[in-house]
């Protein structure tokens, strides 16, 4: 589903990847090896050369903020504009059985941003991103904040969308996480990214 | 009603006060005296050229030379206007955006007030486009600097939040509304301030200068009240086009954040 070819930029060299529908790819690698920056060109948030396609459709026949409803990156740490946690959400009515099913009380959507510790800030703007109904997830680092219990509840509610027919992209460090969510595994080191582990290759 | 005539020998009076303050600064070790005495010396030199040149600028009444004065002080104004950023802005734009939005809005409001409001004849005449359009200049350089470099700050400091609403699918409009406004509100407050403390705080200069000069003070009122709004009017527009310029700039047209196309920190 989602197609990746020659995707470079500055510190990042030309990738090729592809994710299928209902599939979930790990890459991971050390600090600094050009994981981030992979996502960020994925969704063209610096300027890059390559082509990416959802479904067939090219990225660069689409306006870009199209392009990102279909395709949502969630950064290890997401930025907040406004004040309170419902403003981030286009109807927080249709979030509060998302953000119940991560673990937070409805009540969450009334708290400022200000006082959110890490791993609610990490639940809150994965929920944020999965009322966009998205077709491909990229994840960066999406439970380093959590305790082992709730970290499952995420993964399990990943599991689920998995199973809808998203695709799902996931930075992690996390060597058990990577085996409980995907079967195809990267490696990325210096900027270049290479198939990882036995079932590893587009 | 006429001006008390000032002799060489009043002006060598006030001046004393200026030795005075060097006095104080040696006596206090306050190291300043040099450069007190060097910033007097500019002033006395600057404003005697600027006499010469207004009272030619005046006989000859040319639209010519008029129109050159005032780019020469549109550009001036730029070049204080980018002096003030913290960062700037790369190539061309790092003058191009306030220059040229201050050009526009100033020309635009000086020429509404001289036709319309003023009406001197010719409208052109030296003797009121090249104040009125120094009053508003001075006026929108502030406000323009002020926004361009709210507008910047708020940019790099703020570039999480506006990356995230880009990652959720905003248009670059809508990612940079908040720092637009709060860039526009920056360059504004100035403006509105000289307003509401007008009369009360401070007596504006040009007022005070007509009074002095033997105007009736409602007359000078007058006068005060439409160059208040004048300033206003090339405030607003001077800024809202740096403003919305420099947001374009700093965003493209793949709706990204381009915090790229900034120089490094300058240090004033």
């Amino acid at each position: 589903m989602l197609k990746i070819r020659g995707l470079a930029r500055p510190g990042l060299e030309p990738a090729n990847l592809d994710v299928a529908a209902g599939e979930c790819v790990a890459v991971s690698g050390p600090s600094g090896a050009g994981k981030s920056l992979l996502l960020r060109a994925i969704v063209d948030l610096d300027p890059n050369q390559g082509d990416v396609a959802i479904d067939g459709l090219s990225r660069a026949a689409m306006l870009a903020p199209e392009w990102r409803r279909r395709v949502v990156y969630v950064p290890a740490e997401a930025g907040w504009w406004a004040e309170r946690v419902g403003e981030h959400f286009p109807d927080p009515a249709i979030a509060a059985p998302l953000v119940t099913r991560l673990g937070l009380p409805v009540a969450a959507l009334e708290w400022e941003v200000a006082r959110l510790s890490t791993g609610e800030k990490q639940r809150l703007a994965l929920a944020r991103a999965l009322v966009m109904s998205p077709r491909v997830l990229l994840l960066d680092e999406p439970t380093s904040g959590l305790d082992p219990e709730t970290a499952v509840t995420v993964e399990s509610m990943l599991h689920e969308r998995v199973a809808d027919g998203i695709a799902i992209l996931i930075v992690t460090h996390d060597a058990k996480q990577v085996e409980r969510l995907a079967k195809r595994r990267f490696r990325m080191a210096k900027g270049k990214l290479s198939p990882a582990g036995g079932e590893g290759g587009p | 009603m006429s001006v008390v005539p000032l002799s060489y020998v009043d002006i060598g009076l006030a001046a004393v006060l200026l030795f005075m303050n060097a006095a104080l600064s040696l006596a206090l070790r306050l190291g300043l005296a040099r450069r007190l005495l060097v910033a007097g010396a500019r002033m006395v030199v600057q404003l005697t050229l600027i006499g010469l040149v207004l009272k030619a600028l005046f006989e000859l009444a040319s639209p010519t030379f008029t129109a050159l004065a005032a780019l020469i002080m549109v550009l001036f104004a730029g070049r204080e206007a980018m002096a003030r950023q913290e960062r700037r802005f790369t190539g061309f734009w790092t003058y191009g955006i306030g220059t040229g939005s201050m050009m526009a809005a100033g020309i635009i409001v000086t020429v509404f007030g001289l036709a319309t409001q003023i009406s001197p004849d010719p409208w052109y005449d030296p003797r009121y486009a090249i104040p009125v359009l120094g009053m508003i200049l001075g006026n929108t350089m502030n406000g323009v600097s002020l926004g361009l470099d709210r507008l910047v700050s708020g940019a790099v400091v703020q570039r999480a939040a506006i990356e995230a609403q880009l990652m959720l699918g905003a248009t670059a409009t809508q990612a940079m509304r908040g720092v637009t406004r709060e860039s526009m509100r920056a360059g504004l407050i100035p403006t509105i301030n000289g307003m509401a403390a007008a009369g009360l705080v401070s007596l504006p200069g040009m007022m005070t200068g007509q009074i002095l000069a033997g105007v009736e003070p409602v007359e000078a009122v007058k006068y005060q009240i439409l160059i208040m709004f004048l300033i206003g009017g090339g405030t607003g527009l001077g800024l809202l086009a740096a403003v919305l310029l420099g947001a374009r700039r700093l965003t493209d047209s793949r709706h990204r954040l381009r915090l790229d196309r900034l120089g490094a920190k300058a240090d004033s």
